[in-house]
């Protein structure tokens, strides 16, 4: 079934991230730091969504991601659901959710902001899900999903 | 409140906002006490101010302590590209308390982290500059001889001023009544609105500024600043709209103090100088006994 719907080739075991914004699977990878991983991975993109228009999907196998980790690609995929699989079967599914701290993964939009005059790890709280808005440790402003850029 | 650094007003809570305002009337009443001596204070200006400067080296003074510093950047080692985290590291191993000012946002808290001795914000940019706030509360204490109950008007730019946000954050400790006048285009915004109903506090918003200070017991003025207004038209409409006069005055409180953070443009009339409700002048001196106060708690030299 999973084989059929991904359109891709399936994994023994491992992890199917799905439902990815088409145009963030980039983002998704770097985040996840997918680029610099050793698992065999592959990937898909502008496949059609019923819920999303395009979706792409990631498929990595023999790894399992900790909650922490995953949680960080909520930012840019916050539709993004992952089917865990263990031998070709999906025995759990997970939906991704927004941290409270949010550190080392977005830009701070104040141009102003010490985070963007100096090299440091950006840090931020969650003030909101709906709209998303991040308030910034340093500054204490905040970030809104409309000006939001991933590092 | 030891060794804690001061960054921003909300670091500190209700009893160490009252431990301060306490000392400070304390330092004012026996303003030389040595109890820096042979302490090292860092003031580290990293764009000037010498209203604030003056001020925090006037408090280190009398208080017996010594200073090392610099009131502007072009005279110290960022101007050679040193960041700030370096310059931080190697003053705080000569100091005891560094004192900055930095015009980029959350520089103090920044530093808080990297410093090896506790920071005062003496104002980051846009954002915080507590020690204003607290001069503010020790003002307030002065002359209504209390913070709790009272009816707070603020008037002016309500949007972008930072001294009247956290005057508003610490002031919501003490169940204080906020009335807010301003034009539409420099309201006080949403989040400290919707704060303030999160915690039971009453606010009344205006845009006249008319007889309804009557109830006042504090009217904090701020400056409409030409700058802040996209539109010049818009601008030249409230300019002369949100100025205080004396003849505003004749039907207040008689224990009605004006304040204002200053430099003043033409929001207060120089007619009120000479009311005794005016007290922006002695507001400005009452910062030195309130920064007296700040450093030696943090310090830890008084209980
Ligand atoms: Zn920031």
């Amino acid at each position: 079934m999973v084989k059929k719907e991904l359109n891709v080739s399936a994994i023994k075991n491992g992890t199917v991230i799905d439902h990815i914004p088409a145009n963030h699977l980039f983002k998704v990878i770097s985040i996840l730091g997918l680029d610099q991983s050793e698992s065999m991975i592959t990937f898909g993109t502008n496949f059609k969504s019923k819920k999303q228009g395009r979706k792409a999907i990631i498929k990595v196998a023999k790894k399992f991601f900790a909650d922490d980790d995953i949680n960080k690609i909520s930012l840019v995929a916050p539709s993004a659901k992952l089917n865990i699989i263990k031998d070709y079967q999906v025995v759990e599914k997970r939906n991704v959710e927004i941290p409270e701290r949010i550190i080392g993964i977005a830009k701070c939009f104040n141009p102003k902001c010490i985070t963007n005059n100096e090299k440091i790890t950006t840090k931020f709280s969650l003030a909101g899900k709906e709209p998303l808005a991040l308030k910034c440790h340093y500054c204490e402003k905040i970030t809104t999903a409309e000006h939001l850029e991933v590092l | 409140m030891k060794n804690k650094s001061l960054v921003s007003i909300t670091d500190f809570s209700k009893d160490e906002i009252m431990r301060i305002v306490e000392l400070a009337s304390e330092f004012e009443a026996n303003p030389n006490q040595k109890l820096l001596d042979s302490k090292v204070v860092a003031t580290l200006f990293f764009e000037p101010s010498t209203r604030t400067r003056l001020s925090f080296e006037t408090a280190i003074t009398r208080l017996g302590g010594g200073i090392i510093g610099f009131s502007d950047s072009s005279s110290s080692s960022t101007t050679k590209g040193e960041t700030l985290k370096d310059t931080i590291k190697m003053v705080s191993n000569y100091s005891d308390l560094i004192v900055m000012r930095h015009p980029l946002e959350g520089a103090a808290r920044y530093a808080s982290e990297q410093s090896s001795v506790p920071i005062i914000n003496a104002g980051d940019g846009a954002n915080q500059h507590p020690t204003q706030t607290l001069l503010d509360l020790y003002s307030i204490y002065k002359t209504q001889g209390t913070l709790d109950n009272l009816n707070i008007f603020m008037v002016g730019d309500l949007k972008y001023g930072r001294t009247v946000h956290s005057l508003l954050m610490a002031m919501s400790h003490f169940n204080t009544t906020f009335n807010f006048i301003a034009p539409d285009s420099l309201k006080m915004p949403d989040e400290y609105k919707l704060f303030l109903d999160s915690i039971g506090i009453k606010y009344y918003e205006h845009k006249e500024f008319t007889d309804i200070i009557s109830e006042a017991d504090i009217l904090y003025m701020t400056r409409v600043q030409r700058e802040r207004f996209s539109d010049p038209i818009e601008y030249e409409k409230v300019k002369n709209v949100y100025v205080l006069r004396n003849s505003m005055l004749n039907h207040t409180k008689d224990n009605l103090r004006i304040l204002h953070p200053l430099p003043r443009v033409n929001e207060i009339h120089t007619d009120v100088d000479d009311n005794p409700k005016a007290y922006y002048f002695q507001q400005a001196e009452n910062g030195v006994y309130a920064r007296m106060a700040i450093i030696a708690s943090i310090l830890g030299l008084v209980k």
